[in-house]
């Protein structure tokens, strides 16, 4: 019925359940920890070389590592949706007016809250390591943070959906991740990489996320990775939740 | 007394590639209001599929219903708001309370902060679940988890309710709980419609049933109407199933006088009779004169096994696995 409405009792209710159980939120948060204390130090020496972009290792690495929480941290939340889905969550809620949009959006909303607090623990934990960037930068970086963070979530729940098995759901989600983890230029800049790589690269929106990130980080706002950036990730943000909405209306059969 | 339920040739038909499996052919069944209502069948039967149908989680392949007042195939979003419906696996969030779960589904039928608690109040008491309201709904015993789904079913008053297997996996006595409570709803004037392969359970609760084999409608009426008009008492005799083999009911017992049908089974003979006291000894007789060894002997007034057996032709506790 209402989307705004239903969106923000699921909103509610999922958050609810996710702060009973802050654990997972702390294990989530562990990985981009050991990357940023244990290997973002490896980065330095690399600063001299000029296609590193600068000489802050921080300021280039942190962005990656913001995407990376953003791809690691909402690929599996289709997880315990297929728990909900096996319970009778998701039925039960079929069989009542809700808006069926509101089922999926409500759940993403809170994948993108609570990234937003990992991603400010990260940033802020990186500048005590020695980070500098401008603010406006890194607020316009969130906005690329939670738009893969929006895209990668829905894309879990809809696999979630048609998959309706955690058997299927990880590797399926492994498959896909780990290949666009490496092709996005995470770790180091893919401007250290050869050309066909960089080539390959193009194609996937969260190294355009990437590198616009870094771009933000480093004050270039007018970069034209940063148009890039936003432009693939609103457009592939669009077209992935379009197409999960639409799975979510349709009733069964 | 109107109908709150009224179907014309439902039909379901899934398809996967190029076989197509014909789950429902063609229900038609009237439900009136404030009665307990029964589906039976086997497992396969057709029966949850039915009844994902009347609950609009199903799109019927054709034919039409008019559910609570409202048109099945075109306003779903009407029929949603007058139903309640309790599936097998109960569907309370884990990780919240009952309490909490009744609150937002107060919440989704657009209740107001405020009526929402109110309304989970009285369903909390009303449910008798006031101890364990307030826990995580995992912890629940399944008795208590199924008072606690069937509660949230109720939380928008809906005229109609609909349980899926609600007994199914309960203890004795959380069953006889989840019996009473669905008495005391019929008292308050809802309808309930729900699935069952238990029979006794259908037989002691319904006002009416249907019973539903390989996707139809074979009989429909009372318990009561049903079990008389198959005769007044079963004589089930067990035998070898060589014995069983060679058997000719009719002949071997054609001069009996009273027999309505005899139904031959894997290793039983089943008699649907007018006298049972008078026909046991006879039919003994005529067993022991043919030198059948008899394994098992059995008089019962008719069961609705008795009524599904003799309407389907095959019985109804093979298909059911182990019990």
């Amino acid at each position: 019925m209402n989307l705004m409405y239903d969106t923000a009792l699921i909103f509610h209710r999922s958050l609810q359940r996710t702060l009973r159980n802050p654990v997972w939120i702390v294990f989530g948060m562990f990985q981009p920890l050991c990357f940023l204390l244990l290997f973002a130090p490896l980065l330095e020496k690399l600063t001299s070389n000029p296609a590193f972009g600068s000489d802050n290792s921080l300021t280039v690495f942190t962005p990656g590592l913001l995407i990376m929480i953003a791809l690691y941290g909402t690929s599996f939340v289709g997880f315990g949706f297929i728990d909900d889905i096996r319970s009778g969550v998701i039925e039960r809620f079929r069989v009542t007016p809700i808006n069926r949009t509101a089922l999926l959006l409500g759940r993403v909303l809170r994948d993108v809250f609570i990234l937003f607090f990992q991603s400010t623990f990260l940033i802020l934990l990186a500048w005590l390591l020695g980070l500098r960037a401008p603010l406006a930068g890194i607020l316009l970086a969130y906005g690329l943070v939670l738009l893969v963070g929006f895209t990668m979530s829905t894309i879990s729940y809809s696999a979630a959906m048609i998959l309706q098995s955690e058997d299927a759901l990880a590797p399926a989600i492994n498959f896909f991740l780990l290949p666009l983890q490496l092709l996005a230029g995470i770790m180091l800049p893919l401007t250290l990489a050869p050309m066909w790589l960089q080539k390959v690269a193009l194609f996937n929106p969260f190294a355009h996320a990437v590198s616009g990130s870094r771009a933000l980080f480093q004050g270039n706002y007018a970069d034209s990775s940063v148009v890039w950036a936003y432009g693939s990730m609103i457009f592939i943000a669009t077209i992935v939740f379009y197409g999960a909405s639409h799975l979510f209306k349709k009733s069964n059969e | 007394m109107s109908a709150i339920i009224e179907t014309n040739n439902l039909r379901k038909t899934f398809s996967s590639g190029p076989t197509a499996v014909e789950a429902v052919k063609g229900i038609d069944l009237v439900v009136n209001q404030g009665e307990i209502f029964g589906f039976l069948g086997p497992n396969g039967a057709g029966k949850t599929t039915t009844m994902r149908m009347l609950t609009t989680l199903l799109r019927p392949t054709s034919g039409t219903a008019i559910i609570a007042g409202y048109d099945l195939m075109t306003q779903e979003e009407k029929v949603r708001m007058h139903i309640g419906y309790v599936s097998q696996s109960g569907g309370l969030e884990r990780g919240a309370s009952a309490r909490e779960n009744l609150e937002l589904q107060a919440r989704i039928f657009q209740f107001n902060k405020q009526d929402a608690q109110v309304r989970a109040d009285e369903l909390i008491k009303a449910f008798g679940i006031e101890s364990f309201a307030d826990r995580d709904v995992e912890t629940y015993s399944g008795g208590q988890r199924r008072k606690a789904d069937i509660a949230c079913g109720m939380v928008h008053r809906p005229k109609l309710l609909f349980l899926d297997e609600p007994t199914v996996g309960l203890d004795p006595q959380s069953r006889i709980q989840v019996w009473e409570q669905m008495k005391k709803l019929r008292s308050q004037g809802t309808t309930i419609f729900f699935t069952t392969h238990y029979l006794d359970e259908a037989d002691l609760l319904c006002d009416r049933v249907a019973i539903v084999d390989q996707g139809k409608i074979v009989a429909l009426d009372t318990p009561h109407a049903l079990k008389a008009q198959i005769g007044n008492d079963v004589i089930v005799i067990g035998m070898s199933a060589q014995d069983l083999e060679r058997l000719m009911p009719q002949e071997l017992f054609a001069h009996l006088s009273g027999i309505r049908e005899i139904i031959k089974e894997k290793d039983t003979v089943r008699f649907l009779v007018n006298n049972g006291e008078e026909l046991l000894l006879q039919i003994l007789r005529a067993c022991d004169k043919a030198g059948i060894v008899l394994t098992t002997v059995n008089l019962h007034r008719p069961t609705l096994d008795d009524v599904f057996l003799q309407k389907a032709g095959h019985s109804f506790k093979q298909n059911q696995g182990a019990p």
